[in-house]
C-alpha cells in the first residue's frame, strides 16, 4: 500500500463543497521524488493544451514556471547546502580516501542537494486576482479556493499583474481557447463529485496532501517539528500569514529560503496600493480642473 | 614542455578555473542549469508575472488621456464663452474617447467578444472595472454632450427648445469633465495598484503623471488644430512645468533593484527620452515661443513615456531581483 492507503484524505470521497469546509494542499519537498506525476495528471485530468516543449538545461525541469498551460509545476533545486543529516562531499569523482567515506561526517566540504518542489496557485486568503478581476469572472469557491470561470474571462490581463505569486496568466494563440486567463481550478468539480483533486489523487509520496484547511495546518506544523528534530535546521512552512495576503491555502514546506523557490518573501495584495493611487488621482483631476479654470480666466 | 603554445595554456586555464570554481562561465554558454544555479531566485525565473499588454493598451493610455483633459478644457471654454474651442474640445474628446479609446481597449482583450462582460459587476477595488465604468459614463456624456453642443451652436432649431439644448449641453460637457479628469487619471492607479515592483512603488507618481501628460497634450493638440490662444499656451508651460518636476521626482526617489528597470535598459531610455521632450524640452521651446514644436514636443513625449511605462512593467516584471528588493525583510 502506498502512503497512508484508503485512510488517507487523498484517497477518501468527501463532501467538503456540500459541507461548505475550507480545503487546502500541504505541499511537501522533503518526500517529493520529482515524478512530475501530479503535473500530468492535472494536464490530462483539465484537458490543458501542450505548450510545446523547450530544453531548459535548469537541472530535470523543462516545464519551466506556472502559467496558463502549467497549473503544477515540480521545481528542481540544486543547492550547495547539506539536506539533513545527509552525507555530502565533493563534486567531483569520489575518492575513497576521503573522510566523505567516515560515518556521520556531517561537516563535508561542497555539500550538495537536490529538493524537489510541486509548485501550484496558492488559493489565497486574500486573492490579488480575483480583486483586480473587472468581470467578476474570479470567484471564491464554497471550499474557500479562487476559481476562474472560463467563460466569463474576456482575457483583460488585469489579475496577470495582480497575482504577487506569478501564477496566473493569459494563454496565447494558437492553443486551445487562447486569450483568456486560467490556472489551477483546485479540481473544483472534482471536488464538487467527492473526488480528490487529481494531483493529490496521484502522489504516491504524499508530498501533495489534499484535505481540511485546519488538519494541514497541524500536520505542517508537526511536520516541521519534526524536520527539525532530525537535523533539518532549514526546514520551515511557507505561508505569509503575517503580509496583507493573509495566508494561503495550498502552503508549502520549504527547505532553506523561499527566494530560491521563487516565492516572493513578503507578498502583498496590490490592493493595499489603492488608497494612495486613488488619492493621487484625485488630487490630480483637482489641480487640472484648477489649472484649466486659471487658465481661462486670467489668460483669455 | 616550456614552448606551449598560447592556446594550449588558455585550456590549461581552464582546467585550472574548473578544478578550483567548479564551473567555467564564458561567451555563449550559459551555466545557470547547474552543477549549482547562478542565476537570482529559482534559474532567473520571474517571480511575478509580467504584464501581457501590447501596443494597444499604452496607445489607449495616450488617447484616454487626450480625451478626458480635453473634456475639461471644453468644459472651461464653455463657462469662458469660447464657444469655437468648446466645439473643437468636444470633437477630440469624442473622437479619443469614445471612438479610438474603446476600440484600443477591445483590441488589447484576449477575446474581444466578451468586452461587455466588464459592465457585469461593479468593483471599486479594481482599478480595471473602475476604468470600464469610467470610460463607458465618459463616452455617454461627451456623445450628447457634442450632438447638443453642436445643434445650439448651429442654431438649427430655435426658441426653448435651443435654451433646452444649451442646458443640456452644458450639463453633458460638464459630466464629461467629471469623467475625463478621472479617464486621464485612473490608469495611473491601474498600474500602481499591481505586484509589479517598478509601478507600485511610483503609484503615487503615476496618476500624477499620466493625468498631467493628458491635460498638457489635449492643450497642445488644440494648438496644433490653430487655437493658439494664451490660456493654452499657459496651461502647455504648467504641465511642462509639472512633467519637469516628475523627472526630478523619479530621479531622486530611487529604490535600487527594485525599480531599476525605470533607470536601465532599455525601458529606462524610454521614460528618460518621454520625459525630457515632454518636460524641460517642451518648456523651453515654449518659454522662446515656438509654440508648434512646444506642442509636438510634448506629444511625442508623453505617447514616448506611456510607451516606456508598460516596457518598465515588463522588464520589472521579470525581474526576480527586483521583486526580492521591493519586499526586503
Ligand atoms: S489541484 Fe487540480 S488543477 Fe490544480 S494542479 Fe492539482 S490537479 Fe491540477
Ligand atoms: S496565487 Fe495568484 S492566481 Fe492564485 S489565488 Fe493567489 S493571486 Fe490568485
Amino acid at each position: 500500500m502506498i502512503g497512508e492507503g484508503i485512510q488517507s484524505t487523498n484517497q477518501r470521497k468527501h463532501s467538503y463543497v456540500q459541507d461548505r469546509v475550507e480545503v487546502g494542499f500541504f505541499t511537501d519537498p522533503s518526500v517529493c521524488i520529482g515524478c512530475k506525476a501530479c503535473e500530468v495528471a492535472c494536464k490530462e485530468w483539465n484537458q490543458v493544451p501542450d505548450d510545446g516543449f523547450t530544453w531548459s538545461g535548469n537541472s530535470y525541469d523543462n516545464t519551466g514556471h506556472l502559467g496558463a498551460s502549467t497549473w503544477r509545476h515540480v521545481m528542481f533545486l540544486e543547492q550547495d547546502r547539506q539536506k539533513g543529516n545527509q552525507v555530502t562531499g565533493p563534486m567531483g569523482l569520489p575518492n575513497p580516501q576521503s573522510d566523505l567515506f567516515a560515518a556521520g561526517s556531517a561537516e563535508a566540504e561542497d555539500p550538495f542537494r537536490w529538493v524537489f518542489l510541486s509548485d501550484v496557485c496558492k488559493h489565497c486568503e486574500e486573492a490579488g486576482c480575483l480583486e483586480a478581476c473587472p468581470t467578476g469572472s474570479i470567484v471564491r469557491t464554497e471550499v474557500g479556493s479562487v476559481l476562474v470561470q472560463n467563460d466569463v474571462c474576456n482575457g483583460c490581463g488585469y489579475c496577470v499583474v495582480s497575482c504577487p505569486f506569478g501564477v496566473i496568466d493569459r494563454r496565447p494563440e494558437p492553443l486551445h481557447d487562447a486569450g483568456g486567463a486560467f490556472k489551477c481550478t483546485f479540481c473544483y468539480d472534482r471536488q464538487k463529485s467527492g473526488l480528490v483533486p487529481a494531483c493529490a489523487k496521484v502522489c504516491p509520496t504524499e508530498s501533495i496532501v489534499f484535505g481540511r484547511l485546519d488538519d494541514l495546518r497541524a500536520r505542517g506544523a508537526e511536520r516541521v517539528q519534526q524536520l527539525q528534530q532530525s537535523g533539518y535546521s532549514d526546514a520551515q512552512l511557507y505561508n505569509p500569514t503575517e503580509t496583507s495576503v493573509g495566508g494561503i491555502h495550498a502552503f508549502f514546506l520549504i527547505l532553506g529560503e523561499p527566494e530560491a523557490y521563487g516565492l516572493p518573501p513578503k507578498p502583498q495584495i496590490p490592493t493595499i496600493y489603492l488608497k494612495s493611487a486613488w488619492t493621487s488621482a484625485f488630487a490630480t483631476a483637482i489641480a487640472s480642473i484648477i489649472a484649466t479654470l486659471v487658465a481661462f480666466a486670467f489668460f483669455s | 614542455m616550456t614552448n606551449e603554445p598560447q592556446s594550449e595554456k588558455r585550456l590549461e586555464e581552464l582546467r585550472e578555473q574548473a578544478w578550483k570554481d567548479g564551473v567555467v562561465p564564458g561567451k555563449g554558454v550559459d551555466v545557470a542549469g547547474g552543477p549549482i544555479p547562478r542565476k537570482p531566485g529559482y534559474y532567473g525565473q520571474a517571480v511575478v508575472k509580467p504584464p501581457v499588454w501590447t501596443w494597444q493598451v499604452p496607445l489607449y493610455f495616450f488617447m484616454g488621456g487626450i480625451a478626458g483633459m480635453s473634456a475639461v478644457l471644453a468644459s472651461g471654454a464653455v463657462l469662458f464663452h469660447q464657444v469655437d474651442l468648446a466645439r473643437a474640445a468636444m470633437w477630440v474628446a469624442v473622437i479619443a474617447g469614445a471612438i479610438l479609446s474603446p476600440i484600443l481597449l477591445i483590441m488589447d482583450l484576449g477575446r474581444p467578444r466578451l468586452f461587455l462582460n466588464m459592465l457585469r459587476v461593479f468593483k471599486h477595488r479594481s482599478a480595471m472595472s473602475m476604468g470600464a465604468w469610467i470610460l463607458s459614463l465618459f463616452g455617454a456624456c461627451v456623445v450628447p454632450g457634442l450632438i447638443a453642443l453642436e445643434l445650439h451652436a448651429q442654431h438649427i432649431f430655435g426658441g426653448t427648445f435651443d435654451q433646452l439644448l444649451r442646458v443640456a449641453a452644458g450639463i453633458f460637457i460638464f459630466g464629461s469633465a467629471i469623467f475625463g479628469t478621472l479617464l486621464a487619471t485612473y490608469t495611473g492607479v491601474l498600474l500602481g495598484a499591481t505586484a509589479i515592483p517598478a509601478w507600485f512603488l511610483h503609484r503615487t507618481l503615476l496618476p500624477i503623471h499620466f493625468g498631467t501628460a493628458g491635460l498638457g497634450s489635449a492643450a497642445a493638440l488644440l494648438e496644433l488644430l490653430g487655437h493658439r490662444i494664451p490660456a493654452l499656451n499657459f496651461l502647455g508651460f504648467y504641465a511642462a512645468g509639472v512633467e519637469s518636476a516628475l523627472l526630478i521626482w523619479l530621479s531622486v526617489d530611487k529604490h535600487n533593484a527594485a525599480d531599476r528597470a525605470i533607470h536601465e535598459h532599455g525601458s529606462g531610455w524610454l521614460i528618460r527620452i518621454g520625459e525630457v521632450l515632454s518636460g524641460p524640452l517642451a518648456f523651453v521651446l515654449r518659454l522662446f515661443g515656438l509654440i508648434p514644436f512646444a506642442a509636438i514636443s510634448f506629444l511625442i513625449g508623453s505617447l514616448v513615456s506611456r510607451f516606456g511605462w508598460i516596457v518598465v512593467g515588463k522588464v520589472s516584471g521579470s525581474d526576480p531581483e527586483a521583486v526580492f528588493a521591493s519586499q526586503q525583510r
